[in-house]
């Protein structure tokens, strides 16, 4: 790519740049959510958008999940298309009622006739320090919902183009953004391409093992991927983006292509989403197996707040390298 | 009841292939008894047991590779020999110890059946179907044995490999003579000489490669080097009352009986170490001292590499039983055959290289251990003695010790008290 | 037994410490240990060896004697006949 075509941007600032867009482009879209307007957001990422919009379409909540989410889905059902912010994933829980009961399952209670188009980001991930009060890794609890849609943005590309996709979407849709990329900066392409939320994309190529991840996994196995070629291991990086409904003709090829698969996540290990994965390999890919297909995910414990312990928690770059070459030279 | 573990027999070995059970379930076992066969890095393993009992039940099938830890069997040590203990039913369930990483779990249900189950990746008998092999005559380098995709292309290879020699009478080709004649070169070679040149696939249990043991050392003195802060002293010790003594024994011997100085100098060592308690002990998370002194023997493989067999309790030894344990000892570490207990069991090492041509060798320590202790080659030399000078057979000892776990002056005492024995060998 | 089945014996004994080398490349001045890397303990065994094969004795003052393929020749002959 021509590096007049690229422009070098932090996850924050491509966010913020997404929100813009889609408040310009479709006057039915708003912000809502906890400290989005005058405070800027609890992480900035809609800092000076209430001076640009106004305060109707960059609004203030009470802190109550479950009544302004529900707000939103309401809104979503009378036409608006509204963006809902939850600040982190921990209070990701108080809406689940209004999310599930509500939002995943109105389409099927009205017989068809109430779509809910909402769209409901979430700060979510480990690595800055937030201890167990404000950051887990919860996207397996929304990718089991049928009805929903489950995006998760692991790259600035996607930060940037994703939500643009989501608001095309007649169904809900839940974003999760991961805190600890806000400040990364990375070279995307100044035209944002049409991304669309049904494919998972290959981030590198290889023919020695898939390696299967989402969220800030794919920027950890990128690292890997780098460091593994250095030792003459081709690794490909799967992003999966699409958590619901997953997309799993990509990672079947991919597995088909070099017979072993690793599978990164920092959710927690047991019943998460990486089960589901091998499940799905194990079912349509079996033959294609050279080796049983591993899996790393964050340790299952409350996330701690102590720096040595947090980075314990979740796997890391040479967590990946070794569970990749223990994989293939046992 | 008692979990009988594969054991670590080194701090390099991360796993070992069960080769042969040598005992069955309610075979009554006594300290020592060899109960299994093990193949690791470092050749086929006679591992011996340590618990007196009866065995009860077997956990890992043979030809299994498991890490180390894993439990391999049960022994009741309240058994009955041949009977089963009672209240105890055949199908308990047994707590089977996690493997390292998320190795299978290792389950004993697959050696009950009948024809052994061949465990092959999914994808390698896909291929072995389509192109006809046969899976049990190969043997698998996955995990836990497994026979994956490139076994099966290797088997592959090999099998059209031998169809394509078998075609011609006479073919060139290169083939690398042995070294030390220089022959290498291209040359019009026969049937007979090109079988020779197709690698065979070894056998699983077979002696190791040359490579395995290359990187069995290879970890070790990585480690060694990577983690021991190594201090070094050396000192010269005058040897003529040793040789001489040594003399005066072996005139009275048949030549089987004769020693060797190397069998004086480890006894020397075993009582020194005695006296410096110090530099007879493991660093693993601190300083642990050994009771028993077992001093490991470094001896050099021709083809390469070294295998550091343990001499039991040299401190209570003669100098005629150590020199019989390294009549038993050296040619089975030359053939690679030793016990568990003689790989593990070290507690400070000896090594003699330096009878060679070297005046002095400085030791890598083989961790865990804290010192170990170098013999140069025994030649003459000017020594001054009491305003003298004369001509001695001097020994130039080293020794190379964990400075986490001594400082110079343990180790200068330690030179100190060999020097009193090699001095003395009436007291050896 | 004649010079050249001495030095057969020689020459098999030498084989089986040292299966790798050829001793029949060895010259006729050559340190025999130097040569085939042979340390203490398998100088001993060659020497026991040596002894049981050709029913003699050889005390320790004579190791000198046997360094080279010529002194040992040599020194056999003489101990033999």
């Amino acid at each position: 790519m021509e590096a007049s075509n690229t422009i070098k941007i932090t996850y924050r600032e491509a966010l913020k740049q997404s929100l813009r867009e889609a408040l310009q482009k479709d006057d039915r879209v708003f912000l809502m959510g906890e400290d989005v307007g005058r405070y800027g957001g609890a992480f900035a990422v809609s800092k000076g958008l209430l001076e640009e919009f106004g305060e109707e379409r960059i609004m203030d909540v009470p802190l109550s999940e479950s009544g302004f989410v529900g707000a939103g889905i309401g809104a979503a059902m009378a036409g608006m298309k509204p963006i809902v912010e939850v600040m982190t994933i921990n209070f990701g829980l108080l809406p689940m009622d209004q999310i599930i009961n509500n939002a995943a399952t109105l389409l099927h209670m009205s017989g068809g006739q109430l779509n809910v188009p909402v769209v409901i980001r979430m700060g979510c991930g480990i690595g800055r320090q937030l201890a167990a009060q404000h950051s887990h890794s919860w996207e397996p609890f929304y990718a089991h919902v049928p009805g929903l849609v489950v995006l998760s943005v692991g790259t600035h590309e996607d930060a940037r183009g994703m939500l643009a996709a989501a608001l095309e979407s007649p169904d809900p849709v839940i974003i999760f953004e991961y805190t600890s990329m806000l400040n990364m900066e990375m070279e995307i392409a100044k035209d944002v391409p049409e991304l669309g939320i049904s494919k998972a994309k290959v981030r590198r190529e290889g023919n020695d093992i898939s390696i299967i991840t989402y969220g800030t996994g794919v920027h950890k196995c990128m690292e890997a991927a780098a460091e593994l070629a250095r030792g003459g291991i081709d690794a490909e990086v799967i992003d999966l983006r699409v958590l619901r409904p997953l997309d799993e003709e990509t990672f079947l090829a991919s597995v088909a292509k070099t017979h072993q698969a690793l599978v990164v996540e920092d959710a927690w290990c047991s019943v998460g989403f990486s089960a589901e994965i091998i499940s799905r390999i194990m079912e349509k890919a079996f033959y294609e197996l050279d080796a049983p297909v591993k899996r790393l995910c964050g340790v299952e414990v409350p996330i701690p707040y102590p720096l040595h312990l947090e980075e314990a928690s979740v796997p890391q770059v040479k967590d990946i390298v070794n569970s990749v070459q223990k994989t293939l030279k046992p | 009841m008692i979990e009988f573990l594969m054991p670590s027999l080194g701090a390099d070995m991360e796993d070992g292939t069960l080769v042969e059970w040598r005992k069955k379930p309610g075979d009554f076992l006594n300290r020592g008894d060899i109960i299994a066969d093990v193949d690791t890095q470092k050749g086929l393993i006679e591992i011996e047991v340590f618990e007196e009992g009866v065995l009860e039940k077997l956990l890992v099938e043979e030809g299994l590779k498991v890490p180390v830890g894993t439990i391999l069997a049960l022994i009741n040590p309240d058994g009955i020999a041949g009977k089963k203990s009672k209240g105890q039913p055949m199908d308990e369930k047994v707590p089977i110890q996690q493997p390292i990483e998320e190795t299978r779990p290792v389950s004993f249900e697959e050696q009950n059946s009948e024809t052994k189950r061949i465990k092959a990746s999914p994808l390698a008998k896909r291929i072995a179907e389509a192109e006809r092999i046969d899976l049990s005559s190969i043997s698998g380098t996955g995990e836990n044995g497994a026979i994956t995709k490139e076994d099966v292309e290797n088997a592959i290879a090999t099998r059209e490999g031998v169809a394509e020699m078998e075609k011609p009478k006479g073919i060139k080709m290169e083939i690398a003579g042995e070294p030390e004649k220089g022959k290498a070169g291209t040359e019009q070679v026969g049937m007979e000489q090109l079988k020779e040149a197709v690698p065979e696939k070894k056998p699983m249990g077979t002696v190791p490669p040359v490579e395995a043991i290359r990187s069995a050392v290879a970890a070790a003195m990585s480690k060694s080097n990577r983690e021991i802060p190594h201090y070094y002293l050396e000192k010269k010790i005058d040897m003529s009352k040793s040789l001489s003594w040594l003399k005066e024994a072996n005139s009275e011997r048949p030549v089987q009986k004769r020693l060797l100085p190397a069998a004086l100098l480890i006894k020397a060592v075993a009582l020194a170490v005695d006296e410096v308690p110090a530099l007879n002990a493991v660093w693993e998370n601190g300083l642990q001292l050994k009771n028993e002194i077992n001093i490991g023997f470094v001896v050099s493989l021709r083809t390469g590499g070294i295998m550091v067999p343990a001499i039991h309790q040299a401190d209570a030894k003669s100098v005629d039983e150590i020199m019989e344990v390294l009549n038993d000892v050296i040619p089975r570490a030359r053939a690679l055959k030793l016990r568990s207990s003689e790989l593990s069991d070290s507690t400070i090492t000896i090594t003699n290289i330096g009878e060679g041509s070297a005046d002095k060798v400085f030791g890598v320590i083989y961790p865990p251990q804290v010192a170990i202790i170098g013999f140069g080659g025994i030649s003459e030399e000017p020594f001054a003695e009491n305003g003298l000078l004369g001509i001695r057979p001097i020994v130039h000892v080293t020794l190379a010790g964990d400075h986490r776990a001594t400082d110079g002056l343990t180790g200068s005492r330690f030179l100190g008290a060999l020097n009193k024995y090699l001095q003395n060998p009436e007291t050896l | 037994m004649n010079k050249s089945e001495i030095l057969n014996t020689i020459h098999e004994l030498l084989k089986n410490i040292a299966p790798e080398m050829d001793p029949t490349l060895l010259g006729q001045e050559e340190n025999i240990r130097e040569a085939l890397n042979i340390d203490s303990y398998d100088a001993l065994q060659f020497i026991v060896a040596l002894c049981e094969k050709l029913k003699i004795d050889i005390p320790e003052q004579d190791y000198g004697k046997t360094a080279t393929i010529k002194s040992l020749l040599t020194y056999l002959e003489k101990k033999i006949i």
